[in-house]
């Protein structure tokens, strides 16, 4: 019973980077920009966030490098397919590719090392007594304050784009950037601040995982949760709340195969590595199937520039 | 505004006023020194043929294209239009032709987006529902914009521009989708509007409405201003000589003695295209051949579900009667749109770019939507063959392009339906379901494009036309059947069917003892 709520509570926990980032994701995508670069992102992100930590030992600090470093490079990305109306695709792909290899440059130094406190992992930073409560204790209260914040920026999101007036006024601009100009919206200006948004929310997702849940840097650290996120956003057909299940559940199924490994299953830990993607992508494949569920929530203008006439 | 003199047209000072307005496009002169005076409280007609530059113009005076000389004055200052909020700023609202409603939004949602900020949504629906009501507009302020028909599309965008209380609204073929209630119901709108002071521009091809509605009228022909009248003084060969340069020949008729029944429906009854879309319930109908029926209705009454269901976009489920839709003596009933048009039956949809054509594939790419000329052995593309046919239609049928290569989106809306129409009726098809022959079309392009649906008829085919415009039905049709939520009213001799009692009928009032007469009729097995 106690490890079952353990494992929650972890698989929590590996799925707060993914909560983040997805919701990032997807208030750039209501707005009709997908951003492939979201894996280099939080690569970048994730370095610079370990370095600020390595370097003053604040975790804030580090996340905030994390959210910084992440909107600097959704900035460049949203000037090239927004301000010059380049390809998004090819521009994502092309902030993938670089964020891989910038990180790993700038990250030489760091390879290997530890942050010094490894209580600062995504479990029991709290150390209050609610956290030794029975069953809500570890789930809720012995979780590190990001899986707080993830759970509030998720109802702030499905606030903000179901309930209040730039929330619909960001979906119609994903829906129609014509219409949307055509009633006298700064199509562009609100766009480029969702990328901007996006690109932080990844930011501080890197920075997570690299400076809270590993709590280390090696190359290629992010290990394909941009992606996931993107895949994440899409299946979830674009609703928070789905967003949030998702992400839990590729927490949760990383740390099955963790545990499936270290119990010694005959089966190779490769393929159990597989796992977590796996599951994810059919799981939201499957509960996404309505197409009417799509059609009602897939930003209509999505991937295509805007032109102002 | 408050002075009685302002609201009189041709007072010193107009509330806009355009002079010398050019705006060049690539290899053509949209507009070309174009002059208009709109008064305050005046309801002034634009009338010109698609092309003519009368969108251009109006999106010059709302703001979204720039003109490249030329002034525009408002209350007589002059104003640089260099955005649609600037335009707004000043009161000006556009009631586009091509809609500019967000798919996915509700309707509540899409008229709180064009309001300034600081009403709540629950308040806006509140206003929506007073809206419709007062003015026939009645539209569900819930339901989502791609649930609704085109019909209703237009409701959602006058009651859009009228909530913003403009001072100079323009409308863009407004008519063309309303019940012939809702169009007498959307002038008295107008004509209150006007004499509230606020300025109304009207841009139309409809004769008869802008000589009922308008105070005064500028003609506009390949972007030049060839007239300016008081449409009341005019004829309708007048006015169309001013905008085509002659008049369209008059459509003529023949008797065709109707054959066997081509096309039967036999107490359908069919889910709605979409949770919010007007189930079919029972409803019965038969073509024969040589003889055209219309189907009238305000848009949003089952037309979507009525011409999915006989086009074979949707098919009767497993629990239906496969029987219940026959084609000659074939039940079609779960055969898909490829297998009918083998059948026989061609279709010709509502919306041009995107189910009748694929906007950006040129003419002979199109015509493989519905044609099998250009596919040569083991399905590979015969380009030559392709590129023949695209040609003949464009003669055939006077389609303006530039040539079989042109990508469909770049023609106009009167010439895309001519050559989708063309491309149907080329086939020499045994059935054809028309729905909006001449929506958006301008005089000449709805003439020819309905003196083909004639020729067509006299040639042995039977018809079936689905149109929200009463005119067109009663010139086409030998007989017609009202649809109204979802059902399907007796049909009627054409001889029979003044306006009066198609407006009734609309609304769903038809006698039911006609009825139980027509369902027994419509089952001629049962005999």
């Amino acid at each position: 019973m106690n490890e079952i709520v353990l494992l929650l509570a972890a698989a929590i926990a590996s799925g707060t980077p993914l909560v983040l980032a997805g919701l990032g994701l997807l208030v750039n995508e209501k707005a009709g920009v997908v951003n492939l670069g979201a894996e280099g992102m939080m690569l970048i992100a994730a370095v610079a966030g370990f370095a600020t930590a390595f370097g003053t030992g604040s975790e804030m600090l580090a996340l905030g490098a994390g959210a910084l470093a992440g909107a600097t490079a959704a900035a460049v990305f949203g000037l090239l397919v927004i301000g010059l109306n380049a390809n998004q695709y090819a521009a994502g792909l092309a902030l993938s590719l670089f964020g891989g290899g910038f990180s790993a440059f700038v990250g030489i130094g760091y390879v290997g090392r530890k942050l010094g406190d490894p209580a600062a992992s995504l479990t029991g930073s709290i150390g209050h007594w609610l956290a030794d409560l029975p069953v809500i204790g570890p789930l809720l209260f012995g979780q590190h304050p990001i899986v707080w914040l993830s759970l509030a920026l998720t109802a702030a999101v499905a606030w903000l784009l179901y309930r209040t007036r730039a929330g619909l006024v960001l979906r119609a601009i994903g829906e129609s950037p014509e219409s949307a100009h055509a009633l006298g919206y700064p199509v562009r200006l609100i766009r480029f601040a969702a990328v901007v948004t996006g690109g932080a929310l990844c930011g501080v997702a890197g920075a997570c995982l690299s400076v809270v849940y590993a709590p280390m840097w090696v190359e290629g650290l992010v290990a394909g949760r941009g992606w996931i996120a993107l895949a994440l956003t899409t299946f979830a057909t674009w609703r928070p709340g789905r967003v949030l299940l998702g992400a839990w559940l590729f927490g949760g199924v990383t740390l099955l195969q963790f545990h499936l490994q270290a119990q010694g299953v005959a089966i190779a830990s490769q393929l159990l590595a597989m796992l977590p993607y796996l599951a994810t992508i059919v799981v939201l494949a499957l509960i996404s199937r309505n197409p009417a569920w799509i059609r009602a929530n897939m930003p209509a203008s999505l991937g295509r520039p805007f032109h102002a006439d | 505004m408050s002075e009685p003199t302002a609201a009189r047209p041709g007072s010193p000072t107009p509330r806009l006023q355009l002079e010398g307005i050019t705006r060049h496009y690539p290899g053509v002169k949209a507009n070309d020194g174009i002059d208009l005076h709109v008064a305050a409280g005046e309801i002034h007609a634009v009338l010109g043929e698609n092309g003519a530059g009368k969108s251009t113009l109006m999106k010059i005076i709302h703001g979204s294209v720039r003109p490249d000389a030329g002034t525009v004055r408002w209350d007589g200052e002059p104003v640089q239009l260099a955005s649609p909020a600037m335009a707004q700023a000043l009161g000006i609202s556009m009631v586009y032709q091509h809609f500019s409603l967000f798919e996915t939004l509700s309707v509540a949602e899409n008229v709180w987006l064009g309001l300034p900020r600081g009403e709540t949504l629950a308040s806006v629906a509140r206003r929506i529902e007073a809206m419709g009501a007062s003015y026939d507009l009645a539209v569900d302020p819930g339901s989502p914009v791609h649930a609704l028909s085109v019909g209703e599309r237009q409701r959602v965008e006058i009651i859009r521009a009228l909530l913003g209380a403009p001072r100079l609204l323009i409308l863009d073929e407004p008519t063309s989708v309303l019940a012939p209630q809702a169009i007498d119901g959307l002038f008295a709108t107008l004509r209150r509007l006007a004499a509230e002071g606020c300025s109304i521009l009207y841009v139309s091809h409809k004769l008869d409405e802008i000589r009922a509605l308008c105070d005064r009228c500028t003609v506009l022909r390949a972007g030049r201003v060839t007239g300016e009248v008081v449409p009341a003084r005019e004829t309708p060969a007048s006015l169309s000589q001013l905008m085509i340069g002659t008049e369209p020949p008059p459509l003529t008729r023949t008797n065709v003695a109707p054959g066997q029944v081509a096309l039967s429906v036999h107490a359908l009854s069919m889910q709605g295209e979409t949770v919010h879309g007007t189930p079919l319930e029972q409803v019965s109908l038969q073509v024969r051949t040589g003889e055209i029926l219309g189907i009238a209705g305000v848009s949003g009454n089952g037309q979507q579900a009525l011409l999915a269901a006989l086009s074979g976009e949707r098919t009767v489920d497993r629990t239906g009667d496969r029987a219940a839709i026959r084609l000659f003596d074939h039940p079609v009933g779960r055969l898909g749109p490829r297998e009918r048009r083998r059948l026989g039956l061609h279709f010709v949809p509502e919306e041009r770019l995107g189910r009748g054509a694929v906007p950006a594939l040129g003419l002979d790419r199109n015509t493989l939507l519905t044609r099998d000329e250009g596919v040569g052995r083991g399905g590979c593309l015969r380009p030559d063959a392709m590129r023949a046919l695209a040609q003949r239609l464009i003669e055939r049928f006077g389609v303006r392009a530039e040539g079989p290569a042109s990508a469909a989106r770049s023609l106009s809306g009167g010439n895309l339906q001519k050559f989708i129409v063309g491309r149907e009726i080329d086939a020499a098809p045994r059935v054809l379901v028309v729905a909006q022959p001449t929506w958006g079309v301008d005089v000449g392009a709805a003439a020819l494009i309905r003196a083909e649906l004639l020729a067509l008829r006299e040639r042995g085919a039977a018809l079936l036309v689905v149109s929200e415009d009463l005119d067109e039905l009663l010139t086409l049709c030998d007989r017609l059947q009202v649809i109204a939520r979802g059902r399907l009213s007796p049909s009627l001799p054409i001889a029979d069917a003044s306006p009066a009692r198609i407006g009734e009928w609309m609304s769903g009032l038809w006698p039911q003892a006609v009825m139980a007469d027509a369902a027994a009729g419509a089952v001629p097995a049962a005999r």
